[in-house]
């Protein structure tokens, strides 16, 4: 880790005014008192991942019988799991880690969200994780953010999100890191000081700012390296890079990166699961970014895999049947994917709610036996020792944990 | 304190043009219903053009598939597709940096968000652009129905949204063929065209809405039709409204669902919001929203007479901080500042536009015509200055500048020049501080008070 320098500590002292005696920056011995070696990786699936089709329960006759156009099952090439679920061989790269029990599934879950199956709405309220009936209002903060508040020891490096994007799942009081591979600010330290006052009043570019100095600092030396001589090359290069950067590998090799270093927790975004058309090829483009995703966190990690827990969620799952143009429409229950060295895998956790048409939700959509909040409560509760309490009341008011089902070793 | 008339370029139109005499408040609403010189000027390729181009670019590189050079072969058939689209975009850039008529490319920007189209399918390929020139704009200062129904109806959105392959399960066609319905584009018609998300519209409305639009479709990729084969028999019934049930079934139904939906208070009440969120504040004023969904309601749906009570309340030009402009808005209003010569973007090449456009504001999150899903880009300012966001904005206010000037002008100067009386005291002082100009431009260009509107 580079060294803060004493710019950065006045910087930061400003920012942070009253409260800078209490943050673990200034201290070295609390920057080395992270909350452990355990790490969680929270991947968002955007846009209602079929979890009908990832997790096949091609035991069942009537996911044949609604969906006729769609490759089911072992006959079509889908990994047998445990005789009535199968998976979609588009995750076929991730046999291995099934054999090693390093990968699973919940099955049946979603968030409260009902009804509605907006993707926008349905996304914003897995990311606060809060109850529910507060559609279309700003949410202020993200589950994952309510959860560092809990966290003893942590410092802004504890948590990043990663990507291009903004993430709502971090978004709150507790400092964390919002970067995408490759970003580099790279200014002449007068420039960056003269940026730094005229920021200094607005609320929204002041921290972005300080955040961005601070990162790029540390990734790629004081004031991103910049010698000045030609900012456009400079910025040509940095720009394609991170215009390029947006790919999965990408994502996870950085997320890796700073989860070996001193991240404990990092959260990014995987898109193109809205398959209303052609499911079989679109999900399949999906399903290899989520694969990569997986193995590139694995090989980046090393050894830190075994302490690492990753959990794949969406906002809502889609119809049982088959709709007009080869693919399925919004639907409400869906699969939680599970992978790391810590997980307790190789098995389909979950009630299985059936699906004849009087098991479904409105009569369409597979039935959510349990909430997605639940299964990711319990696994925090495994890795960072977090009580039950907090976790139903801070992190997931409203939830009801339940028993627990075991996800890890 | 700030001008109306400095506000009006600011917040409602694409930046002060440096050296340009200052027009009056009341130039915005004269210019927004006179007529659009910039189309004139700076043409794009209309529909028909572009949707032959994209059936040559499929067929190319199909044919191309299995040859000994059909790799090299297919990377030529996207480098001419490619070039087309940049060309695309940098007459989108040059219209915003010359327009006299500012609030026309806002609002232009604004309806192509709104019925956002996007899309890798070689189908579609190159065909945004001509779809926002034929759909959207020529009703930005129309009736937002006719605006709708140009929308929805047009080859780009049936395709975008799968309207194609929807079809009566009871049709002629469905039942010989055991296809059904699409939901996607009657989803969000409701949710994200028209009524908005939580309405009160159910799942119900969603599929009759569907159901009534069975029979849609699209001939040889480029023209609407309607074809009564797959029109789900009998009558619809969207919010309490009964469609269809003649037969044979047509478009006409369709057309006055649409109509419908245009004039109803649910949907007033969200394009009201979402105009004065973009404008002027993600918690809009409640008196110049009522005034705004009054004026749409009374005028049936007419959008020039929506923005002018937008404008006529006082709280519109409140003094800043305003709404983060959005990259493309920040790249336009940049350039403007700068005086870059219209003509020069309109005609710069691939690579050109590519490193100082295209790419940068991929880095700073908005990929032109390319949102991730059909509500678009963000809407809220933290959504936009995160910080890898605002070190793509920082660099690009540090080094194009000088890529594109060869004499930068004196930041002391500068700085009033593209913010008028807006730029702060703080800000003055650090520009006139600068070490090089391109640093001074550059602390002008990624302050606070030019990235904001």
């Amino acid at each position: 880790m580079a060294a803060i320098t004493r710019r950065e500590m006045l910087l930061r002292s400003a920012i942070l005014g009253c409260s800078a005696a209490a943050s673990p920056l200034f201290t070295p011995v609390a920057l080395a008192s992270v909350p452990g070696e355990n790490r969680l990786v929270v991947i968002i699936l955007r846009g209602a991942m079929d979890g009908l089709d990832v997790v096949q329960p091609y035991g069942d006759p009537a996911l044949v019988a609604a969906r006729p156009g769609f490759e089911i099952g072992p006959a079509s090439g889908a990994r047998d799991l445990d005789g009535f679920f199968a998976l979609h061989r588009g995750l076929q790269d991730l046999w291995p880690l099934w054999q090693a029990g390093e990968l699973g599934f919940a099955h049946a879950v979603s968030t409260p969200y009902r009804n509605a199956r907006s993707h926008f709405d349905g996304q914003d309220l897995l990311e606060a994780g809060t109850q529910g009936g507060t559609e279309g209002r700003v949410h202020e903060d993200g589950w994952l953010n309510r959860f560092l508040q809990t966290l003893p020891g942590t410092s802004r490096e504890t948590a990043l999100a990663v990507g291009r994007q903004e993430a709502l799942i971090l978004r709150g009081s507790a400092p964390s890191v919002s970067w995408s591979p490759a970003s580099r600010l790279s200014l002449s330290p007068a420039t960056s000081d003269l940026l730094g006052l005229v920021y200094r009043e607005d609320p929204l570019f002041q921290p972005a700012f300080a955040d961005a100095r601070f990162y790029s600092d540390l990734l790629y030396g004081e004031f991103g390296g910049a010698d000045g001589d030609d900012m456009m090359a400079d910025m040509a290069a940095t720009t394609r890079s991170v215009a390029r950067a947006g790919n999965a590998s990408a994502i996870a090799d950085f997320a890796a990166e700073r989860l070996r270093a001193d991240a404990r927790i990092a959260s990014f975004s995987l898109g193109g699961w809205d398959t209303h058309r052609g499911q079989s090829g679109s999900i399949r483009r999906a399903l290899g970014h989520l694969s990569t995703a997986i193995l590139q966190l694995r090989e980046g990690l090393g050894p830190d895999w075994d302490h690492t827990t990753v959990l794949a969620m969406t906002e809502f799952g889609r119809t049982l049947r088959e709709n007009g143009s080869g693919g399925t429409d919004h639907g409400t229950g869906s699969a939680l994917v599970m992978a790391g060295g810590a997980l307790n895998g190789g098995r389909v956790f979950g009630d299985w709610p059936g699906l004849e048409e009087a098991d479904l939700f409105d009569r369409r959509d597979l039935m959510p036996t349990r909430d997605v909040r639940a299964y990711a409560a319990w696994a925090m509760a495994r890795l960072f020792g977090t009580d039950r309490a907090t976790l139903e009341g801070q992190v997931f008011p409203g939830l009801d944990l339940g028993d627990d089902p075991g996800l890890l070793r | 304190m700030t001008s109306r008339a400095t506000l009006a370029q600011i917040r409602f139109g694409t930046g002060l043009r440096p050296g340009r005499r200052l027009p009056a408040p009341e130039a915005l609403m004269e210019r927004l219903t006179g007529p659009d010189l910039m189309a004139q000027t700076y043409r794009q390729e209309d529909f028909a053009t572009r949707a032959v181009a994209a059936q040559a670019f499929r067929s190319e590189l199909r044919a191309a598939r299995g040859l000994a050079d059909g790799a090299e072969r297919q990377a030529a058939v996207r480098a001419v597709m490619r070039d087309a689209k940049f060309r695309q975009l940098a007459i989108s850039l040059a219209r915003g940096v010359a327009s006299e008529d500012g609030l026309r490319e806002r609002l232009t920007w604004f309806w192509a968000d709104h019925f956002t189209t996007a899309g890798q399918r070689a189908v579609m390929q190159g065909s945004i652009t001509a779809y926002v020139e034929e759909a959207i704009r020529p009703h930005v200062a129309g009736r937002f129905g006719d605006m709708l129904e140009a929308a929805i109806l047009h080859p780009v959105m049936i395709l975008y949204l799968d309207q194609e392959g929807s079809i009566g399960p009871n049709s002629r066609n469905g039942l010989a063929s055991g296809r059904g319905l699409n939901e996607n584009l009657a989803r969000e018609l409701l949710e994200l065209h028209t009524l908005g998300v939580n309405s009160g519209y159910i799942q119900r409305d969603v599929r009759q809405m569907a159901e009534l639009m069975t029979g849609v479709g699209l001939e040889r990729g480029r023209e609407i039709v309607f074809r009564p084969g797959n029109a789900e028999p009998g009558p619809e019934e969207v919010l309490g409204v009964t469609y269809g049930g003649a037969d044979p079934a047509s478009l006409t139904e369709v057309r006055a669902a649409l109509q419908d939906l245009a004039l109803r208070p649910e949907t007033a009440r969200h394009l009201s919001r979402k105009l004065a969120d973009y404008f002027l504040s993600d918690a809009p004023d409640p008196g110049v929203l009522e005034a705004m969904t009054a004026t749409y309601l009374q005028s049936g749906g007419d959008l020039a007479a929506v923005m002018q009570a937008m404008l006529a309340q006082g709280a519109a030009w409140a003094p800043g901080p305003g709404r983060v402009k959005r990259p493309f808005h920040f790249v336009v209003s940049a350039l403007r500042a700068l005086g870059v010569v219209p003509d020069r973007i309109a005609q710069a090449s691939r690579p050109d536009i590519n490193q100082w456009a295209y790419l940068p504001m991929v880095a700073m999150g908005q990929r032109w015509q390319g949102a991730a899903g059909p509500d678009g880009f963000f809407d809220d300012d933290p959504e936009w200055i995160h910080p890898q966001a605002l070190a793509a904005r920082v660099g690009w206010a540090m080094a194009v500048p000088s890529r594109l000037r060869r004499r930068l002008p004196d930041p002391r100067e500068f700085v009033s020049a593209c913010l008028g009386d807006m730029a702060g005291e703080t800000l003055q002082w650090a520009a006139a501080r600068a070490e090089t100009r391109a640093e001074g431009v550059g602390i002008i260009l990624a302050s606070p008070e030019f990235m904001r509107s």
